[in-house]
Order: structure tokens, then C-alpha cells, then sequence
């Protein structure tokens, strides 16, 4: 819309009046990121800034060298004709959902959020503004996640009875985020617990902080020896099925995910268990946190954004409006491009490389 | 109910069949006579009825949930299936964990049995007005954790499907009973009433089954790639493969029955045969073919079909789909159970019993000569042109087995059609692939036009299946409902048994047993057959 602070363009969604685009898909000479997702934060961009606590992650995830700038959670900045400032979204360690305010006008960007509880990352705050640009991942009533306690208690029952018969214990989830958040549910672990190379090297970022995480190990050929029968391996989903799970014996595969509330994902993807656990809002945390910023216009990205923006509109009596984006809409039953929007088409038709890359973000169901 | 729902979660978990053996087993030991019962009943897939309309579940369930029934809609059309989406829909926050579960949790108040609840909640519910009918929805709904309302929903709408062969069910029964399995399916055969009084027969003695029951069917394997392997030609007899309804024709008291393989009574669209049965002397089992059949050969399947599932038949009908029993195989004559015996000696006996009966509509099946594979095969060249589907190679010195062991009775079916056809439209899967567009509608050129010739569901591997998804996604050109129109960019080559005339279709024609043989990445849609060139194929006698 005309007079939009915020807007998509070819690279991205863009803030004019601030010269800087936002979780851009294209390398741009000012990226602001919310997380280091890497459909979120991409390499080959001129300069970063992202929220302090998730400034090394996103160092990690861009190119080498890359300039990476932090900016404390809630504290001001202003860039060209706009005041930016970041604020807890809860999805990750770092994550933030960016404010954008020019002459009173205020527009924020959720990135990637979820209103549960996560030991891992600070609490998903709402800020009040006029325009809220909310992802729609889960964006289905049928997506209402567990209390994370009790899920928490059924991994270590799981594994307590893999362990009872001999079994190996292979948890898979995604490196970033769900990995360390199901590592810290399990402090006072009842055995040992060894990480895939993948997700060890994330783990420095979050223990630097002070985010308690029980001890692991990397998975080597000797420590795969000692957590063999009793121990607990944690990896990504892409090591399920792979000659590196050898060296576990006997074990039980269990995929974390919140796909896993489905039954058609569970079965398909072959793992002995599924637990329920997201780092995205469920449908009452998306509209929860919607009614909390008191926006009065929506504007929907990846997921089930049709859905949800009808709801806004017809059930809340909001300005929603679909929002094209190329971050990852295109999992397990999200939202197909229309031929009415030759925008969202052009959009899943391009940039097939990133999509691949972006396995540590369950915004895409994993095929 | 929640122990019929933790065995059911168990099955549904695993793929390993010993896992799965030992979940049934642990199971029926447990389980109260009449619950048992209803528990095998299910899981060997014996049709339950749907005793809700679907609608109403869905309006209850917007209503319950507080959303708009557009919304429970689309909540349907990601998830792909209704029994679960309602079942996820209508959970108001009950702690339970995930997915499925009340694992490790508590819950209070008790539920009935199996039995019970299938009496008063599934079976109960067809008779309720409709006012009544909700509020025991509601009431149920409270009552249940989220998976178990998955499977009130499958009950009540008709669609109960387990992943366990009905043979591993048998094994399972066998185990619990303390006999061999054989024994155990022939106790599972026939007319069965999910009761505790059959739950104690099916374990304790086979004396009080159903008087008129058939035998377990013995099913033959696909001959292995070189036939030759299967040992001399000499030791089997061969016969054609005849294309229409496998049944045993049962002539017990003053009965007679024809079962289906699957266990049904088709008597019903075959009265002429049933009628001519009473001839037969009592005790008398007869396994064969129901056909459709003209003069001297059949008449193809789409005519036998109108007589399937048929609760009576018009004079009309007897007379434009004439039918008759093609006998192969005798397995009780005068009472005795010949199973034991050699091929070659019921056969012997089969042929003496259908010459002296003398009638119209029964018939033996011809054995096709031929001491060698050469000749054999050059036989089976002409199946075809015959109306006939292959051969079947039966060992000569074998008894009549129960079920599908490997080794004595093998089908060599003749080399399937194929064509290589676009892929116009796709709609989700259902079961493990829901949510995945699994389900093809493919199509061939006519007039620079595609027509729709097929739909097919199955043939990827399931690397391929993803694959196709993808593209699906982002080819979406129209939808229609759950159907996605896209672009015509991707050739197929699909095989399939015959085709036959079809006013339902826009091509004029079907295409029977259709499934995707290889994905043709190496053709362009161009390159896909036409319409003509399928009709060239229908000329040819199927
Ligand atoms: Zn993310
Ligand atoms: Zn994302």
C-alpha cells in the first residue's frame, strides 16, 4: 500500500524511509534480522544488525567476515528517518521482532515468534503498534501445542524406557533452537548425552550466555561407544537413516517437531516416536500475540496465510492482508501460490538453494 | 475403549511385525471376551457402518470449537482427514501430550469397555434423533483424549483401517488360543458376531462356528522373474487366470452360500448359481471363479461388476450379464475336508463331482496343456485375445494351504498395457501420505487437448512421491475443491489390465487398474500416447 513503512521488494521487505531492508533474501548493503534462520539471515549482505543476544549465532550462520552489529533488546536506534529498536520474539536464542516507528507511526516485524515458555530465549513480548507483520506457520486451529512440561517429561520416559531395554536413543530435531531447548529440559539427565556435529558447535553461543544446558558430548566414534544402549543422541532430522547412526547399535528414533502433531507427517517420516514441540506459535499464541500488540492491520507471511487473514478479518474485525514473503512457507500443507497472485507464485519459483538450507527451521516441514 | 486405543497407538507406531505381534498378543490376553471380540472384528476390517452424517460432525464441531465452519474446512483440507482434524479440533486444552497422547498422564473417570462403547456410542448413535445424537457427540467428546476421539470418529463414520495384515491378526489369535494359524482362519471364517460367546469359541473349539463357513482361501504369489526357476513345468498344473470374482460356493443342510474372498455373501447378485447349488449334495465346497459369461468366453469384469455387491438382480440383468461358477478346486465332498489331498486327486474328484451334477452354470475350469515353459508361455501369449488375465500354476502334489504361503501356487500374469500420460491434476493423499499430493490424474493428448484417462495413487517411491509434490506446489495453475489443476509438465509411464467402455468418463473409456510404472523424466509432455492410440489398444479384446 502507498505510504507503506514497510514494503516487499525483489530483495526483501524493505523500509524505505529507514534504507534498510529487513530479513532480506537477497544480498543488500543494510540488513536488519530478526534470527539466524537461515531462511531469516542469509550471507552476502553489506552489514547485519540483529538483537545482541543473537549476534554470534548470526556470525555464525552469515559469510565469513561479515559485519555484524548488536543492538540490546528495547534500546533505540535511529537509521535514517526511522527509530528501530528490537524485542523479545521468543522463537530462539537472539530472536526479535523489530519495531519500526516514524512520526508516531509504529510497524513491527515478528520475524519468527511463539508465546510459549523456552529457557533458552527471552519471552515473547508484545509491543503495541499500529501494524503487526505476523507469520502464519502453524495458523490452523488444529495446531494447539502441549504443555512443553509434559512433553519434557514424556522424552525422558522415552528414553528411560529405551534405555530399560538396551535401546540408543536418537532425538532429532533441528540444530538451532529446538536442540538446545530440549537439552534443557533434560537437566538432571538420567544418562549420558552425546550431540551430532552439526548442533555442537551451536551450543557455544547459548552456554556463553549463561543458558544452562546439561553436559554433552560430541558424538565421536568413542563417546558413540559409551552412550551406546542407554545413552541419548540429539541430531537433525537429517541424520535419521544414515550409515553415522550405526555406530549407536540397537536404537529408538524420535523426531521433535510440531508437525509431529500430525498424524500423516508422523507416519510418513518413519520415525518410532513423534513429540510435539515448536518454536513457533500455535493458533491461540498467533492470536494471542496479535490481540496483545492492539494492531489494527495484520499483514500475514509464511504459512497458512489465508486462512489466518480471513479469520482476522471476517472473526476480529481486522485489516489483514496477505503479505508476500519468501521466507519458508512451503512445508507440509502450507500454503500453495495461487494463480491469483502471480506475486506468491513468482516468489516459490525462484530460490530453490536457501529452501535447502534452511533445514534448521520447521517453518518447512521436512520431506 | 482405552485399552482397545493403546493397542491401536502400539500398531500404528510401528512397522515392525514383531512389534506389532506382540502388542495383539499382549492385547487379547488381557482384554474382557466381549471387548476381544470387537476387537478382532475391527482389526480384521470387517465393515463397520457409518451411524453420523459427516456433516452434522463437522457443523457440531464448529459449534464446539467456537470456529466458523470455513475454518474447520481448511483445517480439514491441510490435515486430510476428517476424523483427525475434528479429533484435534475439539480438544479444549486437556494437557494431553503429544500427539496422541495420555501418555503419562492421569486421567480420571472411567470410560466403558470396547463393547460398550461401541454399543452405546458408535452403534447407539444411528437411532438417536438428531438433537440426541449431538449431545452424546458432546458428551463423548468430554470424555475422550484427543486420539481416542480419532478413533470414535473413524467408528462412527464407517471408516475404521488398521496398519496390521489380517493374516498377523490370525497369528496373534492363534497365539492367544494356543492353535496353528491355519486353524485359527478357518475359525474366523464365515458369518462371525462380535460377541463374547464367539470370542469363547474362537479361543476354546471350532464347534460352535458358523455352520455354512468357507475354508481360508489359499492365494497364489507372482510367479518369480524367470519361471523357470519354479522347478519343472511338468510338476504343476496350469490354468487360466480368469478375471472376476474368487468365491467358494458352500453347500451345507439344506444351505448354500457363496463367500467372497474377502469374506462377504455375494449370493445376492448370483441367484441362478445359488439356486443351482441346491443340486449338489450336502457338504460340498466348491473354490472357483464367478464370471460373467457370454457363449464361450467371459464377458469382461466392468459387466460382472453390475452384479457385485447386489442385493437382488432384475430379470433383465440375468439376462445381459449371464453368469456362471467356474470350479477349480474341490475342498469338501460329502462332508470330508480334502484339503490334505494332492492337487492332482482333487482335481480328479472335482471333475467327477461337476460331470455328474450336470449344470448350466457350473463349469470346470479347462487345465491348459503344456509340458514345458516354452509352451506354457506361448499359452499365455494368448490370454489376451481369451479374456483371461495370465496363467495359474498350481503344484500337483500340494495340498489346498491357508493363506498366502509361498511355494505351491503361483500366477503368471500376462505383461500389463502401457502408456505414457501427463500429469494434469493432484490432491492429497490419504493415511500416511495425507497432506502429501499423492493422488495423480493423468491424462493423454486429444485433438491438442488432454483428456483424462487415469487416476493413479500408487508406483513412486516415496523419494519420487516428495519430488512430485514439490513440483505440484509450485505448478498450481486452477482449484476445484481438494483438486489442484497444474501444469501439464510431467510424463508418466502407467501400466494397467485392461479398458473398458465408460460413460462416466470424458475420454469414453476406463482403464482398469491403473498405477504409475516409471516416471519419464526423460519425455516431454509432447511426446505423451493420444487418445487414438488408446483406443487402438481397446480393440484389442480385454
Ligand atoms: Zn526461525
Ligand atoms: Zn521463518
Amino acid at each position: 500500500m502507498k505510504g507503506d513503512l514497510v514494503t516487499t521488494t525483489e530483495a526483501g521487505l524493505w523500509c524505505e524511509a529507514g534504507g534498510f531492508h529487513i530479513d532480506p533474501w537477497r544480498p543488500v548493503d543494510r540488513a536488519v534480522v530478526t534470527h539466524a534462520h537461515a531462511d531469516h539471515t542469509r550471507p552476502g549482505s553489506g552489514r547485519y544488525l540483529t538483537a545482541a543476544p543473537g549476534a554470534e549465532l548470526v556470525r555464525l550462520r552469515t559469510h565469513p567476515g561479515a559485519v555484524v552489529d548488536g543492538l540490546e533488546y528495547g534500546e533505540r536506534l535511529t537509521i535514517g528517518g526511522v527509530q528501530v529498536s528490537f524485542h523479545p520474539a521468543g522463537h530462539i536464542l537472539g530472536s526479535a521482532q523489530v519495531r519500526i516507528e516514524r512520526a508516531g507511526e509504529v510497524w513491527v516485524v515478528g520475524g519468527d515468534y511463539k508465546t510459549g515458555s523456552d529457557p533458552t530465549c527471552a519471552a515473547f513480548e508484545a509491543v503495541p503498534c499500529d501494524v503487526f507483520i505476523s507469520e502464519s506457520t502453524f495458523g490452523l486451529p488444529v495446531f494447539q501445542w502441549p504443555d512443553p512440561e509434559v512433553v519434557a517429561r514424556e522424552v525422558r520416559a522415552w528414553w528411560e524406557g529405551n534405555a530399560a531395554s538396551g535401546r540408543t536413543s536418537l532425538l532429532c530435531a533441528y540444530a538451532l533452537g529446538k536442540s538446545q531447548r530440549l537439552l534443557a529440559g533434560l537437566n538432571d539427565p538420567p544418562g549420558p548425552i552425546a550431540v551430532h556435529g552439526a548442533l555442537d558447535k551451536l551450543l557455544g553461543p547459548y552456554r556463553d550466555q549463561g543458558i544452562e544446558l546439561p553436559p554433552t558430548r560430541y558424538a565421536s566414534v568413542e563417546v558413540a561407544k559409551e552412550v551406546r544402549g542407554h545413552g541419548l543422541v540429539i541430531a537433525p532430522p537429517s541424520a535419521n537413516g544414515t550409515p553415522w547412526m550405526r555406530k549407536f547399535g540397537d536404537v529408538s528414533t524420535a523426531f521433535a517437531s510440531g508437525w509431529m502433531t500430525l498424524r500423516g507427517p508422523r507416519r510418513r517420516r518413519g520415525f518410532d516416536q513423534g513429540f510435539t514441540v515448536s518454536d513457533h506459535a500455535d493458533w491461540r499464541g498467533l492470536l494471542g500475540a496479535i490481540e496483545a500488540t492492539g494492531a489494527s492491520r495484520v499483514l500475514v507471511t509464511h504459512g497458512y496465510v489465508d486462512p489466518l487473514v480471513r479469520y482476522l478479518s471476517e472473526e476480529r474485525g481486522l485489516q489483514a492482508e496477505p503479505l508476500a514473503s519468501r521466507f519458508e512457507g512451503e512445508g507440509d500443507g502450507a500454503e500453495e501460490a495461487k494463480p491469483s497472485d502471480p506475486e506468491a507464485a513468482t516468489a516459490t519459483l525462484v530460490e530453490e538453494a536457501p529452501r535447502a538450507a534452511a533445514v534448521d527451521d520447521e517453518t518447512q516441514e521436512p520431506a | 475403549m482405552r485399552r482397545f486405543h493403546g493397542l491401536y497407538q502400539a500398531l500404528d507406531a510401528t512397522s515392525r511385525t514383531s512389534r506389532k505381534e506382540a502388542a495383539l498378543v499382549a492385547y487379547f490376553e488381557a482384554a474382557p471376551a466381549a471387548d476381544a471380540a470387537w476387537a478382532a472384528h475391527l482389526l480384521l476390517g470387517r465393515r463397520g457402518r457409518r451411524t453420523v452424517n459427516t456433516r452434522h460432525l463437522r457443523e457440531w464441531a464448529a459449534e464446539e470449537s467456537g470456529l466458523p465452519l470455513w475454518l474447520v474446512e481448511e483445517s480439514y483440507d491441510a490435515v486430510g482427514d476428517l476424523a483427525e482434524t475434528i479429533a484435534l479440533l475439539v480438544c479444549r486444552g486437556d494437557g494431553s501430550g503429544s500427539g496422541d497422547g495420555e501418555r503419562g498422564v492421569d486421567h480420571e473417570g472411567q470410560l466403558e469397555g470396547l463393547a460398550d462403547f461401541i454399543e452405546r456410542r458408535v452403534i447407539g448413535l444411528a437411532g438417536l434423533e438428531l438433537e440426541a445424537q449431538r449431545a452424546l457427540v458432546l458428551e463423548t467428546w468430554g470424555a475422550l483424549e484427543a486420539g481416542e476421539r480419532f478413533l470414535f470418529h473413524k467408528l462412527i463414520s464407517g471408516g475404521f483401517r488398521v496398519g496390521v495384515a489380517g493374516g498377523l491378526v490370525a497369528r496373534a489369535l492363534a497365539k492367544v488360543a494356543g492353535v496353528d494359524r491355519a486353524t485359527m482362519m478357518h475359525r474366523l471364517a464365515g458369518r462371525w458376531q462380535p460377541t463374547a460367546e464367539a470370542w469363547e469359541a474362537l479361543m476354546s473349539e471350532d464347534e460352535g462356528g458358523d455352520p455354512l463357513r468357507p475354508y481360508p482361501f489359499f492365494l497364489a504369489h507372482a510367479v518369480p522373474p524367470e519361471v523357470e526357476d519354479l522347478g519343472a513345468a511338468a510338476d504343476f498344473q496350469a490354468e487360466w487366470k480368469w478375471d472376476g470374482i474368487r468365491a467358494q460356493a458352500v453347500r451345507r443342510g439344506e444351505e448354500s452360500v457363496l463367500w467372497s474372498r474377502g469374506g462377504d455373501l455375494v449370493n445376492g447378485g448370483f441367484p441362478e448359481i445359488v439356486e443351482e447349488l441346491g443340486e449338489l449334495q450336502a457338504g460340498t465346497v466348491i473354490d472357483g471363479e464367478l464370471l460373467a459369461w457370454d457363449g464361450d468366453r467371459p464377458m469382461g469384469f466392468h459387466q460382472l461388476q453390475r452384479r457385485i455387491q447386489r442385493k437382488s438382480v432384475s430379470k433383465k440383468l440375468r439376462e445381459e450379464v449371464p453368469v456362471r461358477l467356474m470350479a477349480y478346486d474341490l475342498l469338501e465332498e460329502a462332508g470330508e475336508d480334502l484339503r490334505p489331498l494332492p492337487t492332482a486327486e482333487r482335481r480328479r474328484r472335482l471333475e467327477t463331482l461337476v460331470r455328474r451334477a450336470s449344470l448350466p452354470r457350473l463349469a470346470v475350469a479347462d487345465v491348459v496343456e503344456g509340458s514345458s515353459w516354452e509352451a506354457l508361455a506361448d499359452a499365455r501369449a494368448t490370454a489376451r485375445e481369451r479374456g483371461v488375465e495370465g496363467l495359474m500354476l498350481k503344484r500337483l502334489d500340494a495340498p489346498y494351504r491357508a493363506g498366502r504361503p509361498r511355494g505351491d501356487w503361483w500366477k503368471w500374469k500376462v505383461d500389463p498395457f502401457t502408456l505414457d500420460v501427463v500429469l494434469v491434476y493432484a490432491q492429497r493423499g490419504h493415511g500416511r501420505r495425507a497432506s502429501l499430493y499423492t493422488d495423480y490424474t493423468l491424462a493423454v493428448w486429444n485433438d491438442g487437448e488432454l483428456v483424462p484417462v487415469a487416476k493413479a495413487y500408487s508406483g513412486l517411491t516415496d523419494k519420487e512421491i516428495r519430488r512430485v509434490d514439490a513440483f505440484v506446489r509450485r505448478h498450481i495453475i486452477d482449484r476445484f475443491g481438494p483438486v489442484r489443476v497444474v501444469e501439464p509438465e510431467l510424463v508418466f509411464e502407467i501400466a494397467f489390465e485392461g479398458i473398458q467402455p465408460s460413460t462416466r468418463h470424458k475420454a469414453g473409456l476406463s482403464l482398469r487398474f491403473p498405477r504409475i510404472a516409471r516416471w519419464r523424466e526423460d519425455k516431454a509432455p509432447a511426446d505423451a500416447d493420444t487418445l487414438e492410440s488408446v483406443r487402438a489398444l481397446m480393440g484389442e479384446p480385454s
